[in-house]
């Protein structure tokens, strides 16, 4: 048996993540890839408006200093980069690294590859014309109930352009929408040459993938196994070591904190889990049923036995549509009677929102201090936890069609300092924020509608 | 003996849409069984009755000693749509641990060695 092993260590779990795990990961031990994982459901709709207020905007701007900062280190290791940090602009993306990597001395130019093509936003009223309806995936309404107020459309594609990229010898990938765990599992089918069809072994990097793709949650971040005796300060984020068959060893470098075991990894993997057995991804169909998981002590826990079925004929959408507007805003009420306090400032509030004959689809009260969290309402706590709590703060949220109605909910939160009850403070945050929401669409396309329009394109600084 | 279920399981939670996940792992082998007897859809239902507004729906992964819940509608709509300060369910996982069941005595004390250190886990 074949005894290579590839590495593909995760640096980044979303964006906003350490900045100094990526560094780490480079710097600390061998690895072959880093990928870096920066997109989320929402990412993308913030991404498309920083881009509409600015043509060169639209991406994961940390991307940028940390690759141009690392790029002799990479160069020198043989270090290759994956990332999906270009967001709704990989090639504004690239342009600005290339700019950055001006002021940098390397070994050799860098050559960097995007990935294009997963932006539907500009083909949307095209793809509806050809029939393609996007219906949600969970009301079943057709996408031209709310076209006119869609932010963002991209479809979660997969490893072919991130392979090809690969093949044409990149040694930085930026996509925007490829799914998380293909910037795991591309890398892995490259080195290995799987076939597009060996759904057993993409299978094994889907869940190497999905291990990969939330950082330091896989090696100590969040557990609820013994977490105060995880060191924490300087955390090894996941290293996978794929074997060609298919088989892997979770771990991480020996010098960093953190911690990789049996629990660490298997709260990683039911994290964000569906249906176990149906782990849909672009390249295959993941059956998380099959995992063997062992234990090797010493920060390394292996990997066998997954399978996997062949990839269906469709790719997910996420589209973003704007539906109205909401703010949230917060006052502390200090003991005795801490709890009293913030209900009588909500009850006055509520009046108040009232008698101004404000609309809002949604007012939300919380409590927080007193039960926030599971959403039970304070009236059941024990009558000395209520009566003992230090402070509570009270935080409340509206939602609205009607933006101006959000905009007079921010001013009336502060008049209760000296029109409410008494023992109130924590407002130096100032006026709550109106946000814009922007509602989510999940849909479903032919893949072949997409992937068509896929490009590679490769350039060096 | 009547416990709670941190006692031998751990968990972990996120969002899927405005659906939350809860992802339940026993402690060791013998602790999986009392998990899928115990923690029940209608039980886990009960428990989070104050957030979850849809049905709840258990799955299980006995390779991994675990099981996975999915708690329809209860984040308040979702993503950028909630008003909840957990609007991605994070702190579920803690909460659910916190249910009371029963569980033999044997089983509780060896899942307590493996929280000492004393044994090692599954």
């Amino acid at each position: 048996m074949s005894e290579r092993i590839v590495r593909v260590a995760s640096g980044q779990g979303f964006w906003g993540d350490w900045q100094e795990a990526p560094k780490l990961q480079v710097r600390t031990g061998p690895i072959d890839y880093l990928m870096l994982d920066y997109l989320a459901e929402i990412t993308m709709s913030i991404l498309q408006k920083q881009r509409e207020r600015d043509p060169t905007a639209g991406y994961a701007r940390d991307f940028v200093p940390l690759i141009a900062g690392l790029t002799p280190e990479l160069l020198g290791r043989g270090i290759r980069v994956v990332s999906n940090a270009g967001g709704v602009n990989p090639d504004g993306c690239r342009r600005a690294l290339f700019e950055a990597l001006e002021e940098i001395p390397t070994s050799r130019p860098l050559r960097v590859a995007v990935v294009s093509g997963d932006d539907l936003i500009d083909r949307l009223d095209s793809l509806l014309r050809d029939g393609h309806e996007l219906r949600n995936m969970e009301t079943g309404e057709p996408l031209s109930a709310v076209r006119d107020r869609v932010q963002a459309a991209n479809a979660y594609i997969g490893a072919a352009p991130i392979i090809e990229a690969l093949r044409m010898e990149a040694d930085v990938v930026i996509t925007g929408r490829s799914t998380d765990t293909a910037l795991t599992y591309a890398p892995l089918i490259h080195e290995h040459g799987w076939a597009a069809d060996d759904w057993d072994r993409i299978a094994a990097g889907v869940v190497a993938g999905h291990i990969n793709e939330c950082g330091a949650q896989a090696t100590g971040g969040n557990t609820l196994f013994d977490w105060r005796g995880v060191n924490l300060e300087a955390p090894g984020y996941p290293i996978i070591e794929m074997a060609a068959d298919g088989t892997f060893t979770v771990t991480k470098h020996a010098d960093l904190g953190g911690r990789v075991t049996w629990a660490t990894v298997t709260e990683q993997l039911v994290y964000e889990m569906g249906d176990p057995v149906e782990y849909i991804t672009p390249d295959c169909i993941a059956d998380f049923s099959t995992i063997q998981l062992r234990d090797l002590g010493e920060n390394r826990v292996a990997i066998s036995g997954v399978r996997g079925r062949e990839r269906t004929g469709m790719l997910k959408v996420s589209i973003a549509y704007r539906d109205g507007w909401k703010a949230t805003g917060s006052l502390v009420y200090a003991a005795p009677d801490a709890l009293d306090k913030a209900i009588r400032a909500d009850e006055i509030l509520r009046a108040r929102l009232e008698r101004l004959g404000l609309e809002f689809a949604e007012i939300r009260t919380e409590f927080v201090g007193a039960g926030a969290c599971t959403g039970r309402s304070p009236d059941l706590l024990p009558e000395a936890v209520r009566k003992g709590l230090p402070e509570v703060e009270l935080r409340v949220g509206v939602r609205s069609a009607d933006r101006d109605a959000v905009e007079r909910f921010t001013r009336e939160l502060a008049p209760l300092i000296l029109a409410g009850p008494p023992s109130v403070t924590g407002f130096a945050a100032g006026r709550p924020r109106v946000q814009e929401i922007m509602a989510y669409w999940p849909a479903l396309i032919d893949r072949d509608a997409v992937e068509r329009d896929l490009e590679v394109e490769v350039s060096h600084a | 003996m009547k416990i709670r279920l941190e006692r031998i399981a751990i968990a972990r939670s996120g969002d899927k849409g405005d659906a939350a996940n809860v992802g339940v792992i026993a402690l060791i082998e013998d602790a999986w069984p009392i998990l899928v007897r115990e923690v029940t859809e209608a039980r886990v239902g009960e428990h989070f009755a104050a957030v979850c507004k849809g049905r709840v729906e258990r799955f299980e992964l006995p390779n991994l000693g675990a099981l996975n819940f999915l708690l329809h509608e209860s984040l308040g709509g979702g993503g950028t749509v909630s008003l909840m300060l957990d609007a991605q369910g994070k702190t579920f996982a803690s909460s659910l641990l916190e249910l009371e069941i029963d569980a033999p005595e044997e089983v509780v004390s060896l899942c307590d060695r493996v929280r000492t250190g004393e044994l090692s886990g599954r």
